[in-house]
């Protein structure tokens, strides 16, 4: 299999492509055969965009032959599918919108198309985004690259599959709750969650509003950034958007971690997650330490209820945006009766288990007489999970903590719905305040039930707008660590 | 927070979502552990605590009144399940 | 009314708002218009789409508010309000729950015979609107017994004012005379146009009854479907009385919504209380709070209007007019604008009032043309009024003239010097066609001195057309009279 390109860095792909050494079309025609080959397997893609992805190339090839300097110019591009790409369908891995064609474009996906990357497929996901290993997509199987009988993690889990797997250089993810980072660990990404409305949610079919934000997987820090800094920004299509500067990322990487104070939360003790996970973050945090930060022990004494928390916010919000989903204006329609009925029968057809439950216990939230017991209770649970936070960080500049409790578990283990929400419980608190967070690979373990190693990833978070350093630490510990490097996708036998 | 028991039929009608009897078990069975977890939030003082509806603290985010480009119905109507002329259909309406 | 019930009503308003915009996206803000043209991705309620708050609405509430007098707290937000419905594209309304954008006030509204009232207003709040459903298969586009319904999305999204009064109006009159007090400050601030037959102003009333001098509350029914101020007002008063007969025969009134039936003058239950809605208010997390700064509330307050009923006042206190005069006035803005111009440059209340209510309405209804439009100046009606009141011209000719000046004729005095027809005064002049119509009429005069008196006004007009109608009538007339005697 030839793979001269696209095994390389978005970063590395740009710049050739600026350079005129290769053309976006020669990146495009390399990744869509290597797509041919191994997605029927893996499954990343719900659609390929081949036609589109030629087209673009050839638009990218002009504008590099322009003199345009696009800092992605040629860069494959997986889309999660909950974003809208105009004219293409979109689905949120949901029989509700599975022949859905998007009128318009999301706006973080467009400022991308803009810099230059490629769209190349739509990704698989949890049905709207709710899940988080991908199993609860309606629409197909994503397996893990690094191991094919393990789940990619979820809900961004096509996006990270592919990215892995060379399929795409930078993948759009959305997390509401860990669903870049829980993914971007499962399958050896870095995977960044940007401060919350850093990235417009224009076009990103909600979940839930106040959590949702819009981010990068990639195979490097300096391709995140890249990728932040195309996509970052306010967007007077979104009310939520912050409308301050962004100030580039790319150019704040830093090469050591000196002169910073890097807080390890008290109460997430690693002990817990096994003796390998213990040693794996312990040595990370030692690799932090190496690097020439001030290691402090910080607290989170809310953190504990963020899962209990998540599980009445972002519910309640669920139950109120996929209210639209009725059969009336799009997407999947059953006949009944009358409109009553016709809405009923709809949505008990087009939404798989998962959406119904959050559906339901989002309703159960606000529904008269709950809404203060519940809703509003959780609203003041966050608060404090905030507050939190903003009293860790007068200690330090940046939180190290696991991305995840274990690594990408096999299709079907997490049967039990609250085994498989307790997955978030350490990435929900960071999303609960609104924080930039990432995912970057720490480690391998193989699984007692396996036999092939399986990618570990350490989460690092800073205050809100703490990107530059956040990206920036996360690049010295990646340059010092060089994890990810360590083992290849087992694509070969996937293809098999 | 006390734990209840939950009127799954009802929240069901609110949710328009039609369940089975099967659906109306599992999934009231579920919802009741998913309480029990989420009810320890309960050992939480936030008598005096703020609500957070928005973590990042912004106001006044509007628009200009301008207009922009409406969509093409055709294009639109292409996507309606069952459109009759230049209008969406949609089945015999019961007064409520 | 029957005697012993006293009626509490109470109305809630609908009124969509003049922006050029929709409340949360770009679309136009039109009425009509071919079905589903005006819509988006965000009025269409489609995935991903979010919504962003137009200005515009936002600080015609304000105004809205600040005319009828309300408090505008410092802090306001968004919620959504849940519940199904073909006609509404994301199946919840954005509204606004517990923190509206204006609180308290009152609209003053004044009755036929002039009274000055006032009714407090509970609330006004920003909403968006809903798309329009149209029942087919039942022949009469009724939603009962209809198979299907047709839906167009123009309409959802347009920026809706909602105004909820307190139960303090007490029959018919009141309520009408509130809400078209309502209509006209709405109307004076520009923020709506405010057509109940475009569907631009929609209401429903709350009607309860109570023994006469009680203080309670009786048990209220919702009126809705209500499409003219007419309906409204037969609604009501049908309701009253349906209300006592049930209490009067012993029963008891069911708390419901009831719909108003047009063509059988008659209200009917629609659906009863119990199965209210649990519509699961909450903060739209799409949207961020707002904070209504002081400084641009005050701003807003010193740009106000003079307002219809503070207008109201200066007709009828301090003009004399009488109040039917001051409310036709009013209920036509550009004419009131346009007297009040007469007004300052006659100085004569009364006699503007003539003219512009007159002779000026009557040919405006004639041609079509509004009379604040046409080519007759404030100025030179104010002119005519001088040649009348200086008894240069009588009213006959002042008619003539502004028949002419509507042409576009101009000044009427340079017309009365140019033409000569200022009024003939002279005893002598007058007498001369005097004699000369009794010599051509010996038998009216016969006639007269026979009995029949009334031929006196037959001879007093063909003086005044021998004289072409520029002899003064008064002198016209106290000669015939003293030659027939
Ligand atoms: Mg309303
Ligand atoms: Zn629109």
């Amino acid at each position: 299999m030839r793979r001269e390109h696209i095994e390389k860095s978005a970063a590395e792909i740009a710049a050739q492509v600026r350079s005129g050494r290769v053309s976006a079309a020669e990146i495009v025609e390399e990744t869509l055969a290597h797509v041919d080959l191994v997605d029927g397997a893996l499954g990343s893609y719900l659609t390929v965009l081949a036609d589109a992805a030629r087209a673009a190339a050839v638009r990218v090839d002009e504008r590099v032959r322009g003199g345009e300097q696009l800092p992605l110019a040629g860069v494959p591009l997986a889309v999660k599918d909950n974003m809208c790409l105009d004219g293409t369908r979109t689905t949120c891995g949901s029989k509700i919108l599975e022949r859905w064609i998007a009128p318009y474009t999301a706006t973080a996906v467009a400022r991308m198309l803009d810099a230059g990357a490629i769209a190349i497929g739509k990704a698989n996901c949890d049905e709207f985004a709710m899940g988080s290993s991908c199993e609860n997509s309606a629409l197909g199987v994503t397996r893990n690259p690094y191991d094919p009988a393990r789940v990619p993690g979820g809900s961004s889990g096509g996006s990270a599959a592919a990215v892995a797997a060379y399929e795409a250089a930078v993948g759009l993810g959305s997390d509401t709750g860990g669903s870049i980072r829980e993914p971007g660990a499962f399958c050896n990404l870095v995977a960044f969650k940007p401060t919350y409305g850093r990235v417009s949610r224009y076009g990103l079919i909600a979940f839930a509003s106040s959590l949702d934000q819009i981010g990068p997987l990639t195979r490097t820090v300096e391709d995140a950034a890249l990728a932040y800094d195309a996509m970052a920004g306010y967007d007077p299509m979104d009310a939520t958007s912050i409308d301050r500067p962004v100030e580039a990322t790319a150019s704040a990487l830093r090469e050591d971690l000196r002169g910073l104070r890097v807080g390890i939360v008290r109460e997430f003790d690693t002990k817990a997650l096994g003796p390998d996970l213990d040693r794996i973050y312990r040595q990370a945090y030692g690799d932090l330490e190496r690097l020439g930060a001030e290691v402090v022990e910080v607290s989170l004494p809310t953190a504990e209820y963020g899962v209990a928390t998540y599980y009445l916010i972002a519910p309640a919000e669920c139950s109120s945006n996929l209210a639209r989903f009725d059969g009336v204006r799009y997407g999947l329609r059953v006949e009944g009766n009358d409109v009553r009925a016709m809405y009923d029968k709809t949505r008990a057809a087009g939404f798989g288990p998962e959406v119904k439950r959050r559906i339901l216990i989002g309703t159960y939230a606000l529904s008269s007489g709950y809404y203060d017991a519940y809703y509003v209770r959780a609203q003041k649970a966050r608060t404090l999970i905030a507050r939190d936070f903003a009293v860790a960080f007068e200690q330090c500049d940046l939180i190290a903590c696991p991305a995840a409790s274990c690594p990408a578990f096999q299709f079907g283990a997490k049967s039990d719905p609250y085994s498989m929400y307790l997955m978030d419980y350490y990435t929900i608190p960071m999303s609960l305040a609104g924080l930039p967070a990432l995912s970057v690979p720490c480690g391998w373990t193989t699984p007692a039930d396996g036999n092939l190693p399986m990618p570990i990833g350490l989460q690092l978070c800073t205050p809100l707008f703490g990107e530059r350093l956040l990206l920036g630490a996360a690049h010295a510990y990646e340059r010092a660590t060089n994890h990810a490097g360590a083992r290849q996708p087992v694509l070969d036998g996937v293809r098999a | 927070m006390a734990s209840e028991t939950i009127d799954i039929r009802y929240v069901a009608k609110l949710a328009a979502l039609a369940l089975t009897d099967d659906e109306v078990e599992t999934f009231g069975r579920q919802l009741s552990d998913l309480l029990e977890h989420v009810n320890a939030l309960s050992r939480l003082d936030i008598e005096s605590v703020a609500a957070t509806a928005q973590v990042v603290e912004s106001r006044n985010v509007m628009r200009e009144d301008t207009p922009r480009p409406c969509l093409d119905r055709e294009r639109v109507l292409a996507e309606a399940p069952q459109r009759q002329g230049a209008f969406f259909r949609v089945p015999r309406i019961i007064a409520e | 009314m029957t005697a012993g019930y006293e009626a509490v009503i109470g109305i809630e308003c609908h009124v969509e708002l003049r922006t050029r915009t929709k409340m949360f996206c770009g679309c136009v803000n039109e009425f009509g218009g071919e079905p589903n043209t005006k819509i988006c991705p965000v009025c269409l309620g489609m995935p991903g789409a979010l919504p962003v708050p137009n200005a515009a609405a936002i600080e015609h509430i304000i105004t809205a508010g600040l005319a009828f007098g309300a408090e505008i707290p410092a802090f306001s937000k968004f919620d959504r309000k849940n519940y199904f419905y073909p006609d509404m594209p994301k199946d919840y309304q954005i509204s606004q729950y517990d923190m509206p954008l204006t609180r308290g006030g009152a609209v003053r509204y004044w009755l036929e015979d002039g009274t000055l009232k006032e009714c407090a207003l509970t609330r006004i709040h920003l909403e968006e609107d809903t798309g329009k459903s149209t029942h087919a298969g039942s022949g009469d586009g009724r939603i009962a017994g209809s198979s299907y319904s047709l839906v167009d999305f123009n309409r959802a999204g347009v920026p809706l004012m909602e105004c909820v009064s307190e139960p303090e109006l007490h029959n018919a009159q009141e309520a009408i005379g509130y809400l078209e007090s309502l209509r006209r400050t709405l109307l004076a601030l520009g923020v709506s146009d405010v057509k109940m037959e475009e569907g631009s102003l929609r209401c429903d009333a709350n009607v309860s009854i109570r023994p006469s001098g009680s203080s309670e509350l009786g048990t209220k029914t919702e009126i809705k479907n209500m499409n003219s101020f007419r309906s409204v007002e037969r609604a009501i008063e049908s309701e009253i009385a349906r209300q006592i007969e049930v209490v009067g025969g012993g029963g008891r009134v069911v708390q419901e919504t009831r719909g108003w039936d047009e063509v059988n003058g008659v209200t009917h239950p629609m659906r009863s209380k119990e199965e209210a809605h649990d519509y699961r208010y909450f903060p739209d997390p799409d949207l961020v709070p707002l904070e209504i700064a002081h400084e641009r509330v005050e701003l807003l307050r010193t740009e106000l209007p003079e307002l219809p009923w503070q207008r109201f006042e200066r007709y009828t206190a301090q003009y004399g007019l009488a109040p039917k005069q001051a409310t036709q006035l009013l209920d036509n803005l550009s004419l009131a604008t346009y007297y009040d111009r007469v007004v300052d440059a006659s100085g004569n209340a009364q006699q503007s009032s003539n003219f512009v209510l007159g002779e000026l309405s009557r040919l405006a209804n004639e041609t079509g043309v509004a009379v604040a439009e046409s080519s007759v100046s404030p100025e030179h009606v104010a002119e005519l009024i001088a040649l009348v009141e200086g008894k240069r011209i009588n009213s006959k000719i002042a008619k003539e003239l502004l028949a002419r000046m509507w042409s576009g004729a101009g000044s009427p005095a340079a017309i009365v010097e140019r033409e000569g027809l200022a009024q003939t005064t002279d005893p002598a002049a007058i007498e001369r066609f005097v004699d000369e119509v009794l010599a051509a009429n010996e038998k009216v005069v016969a006639d007269y001195k026979a009995g029949k008196t009334n031929v006196m006004g037959f001879l007093v007009g063909q003086v005044m057309k021998s004289s072409r109608g520029k002899a003064d009538p008064a002198i016209v007339n106290e000669l015939v009279r003293k030659k027939l005697t």
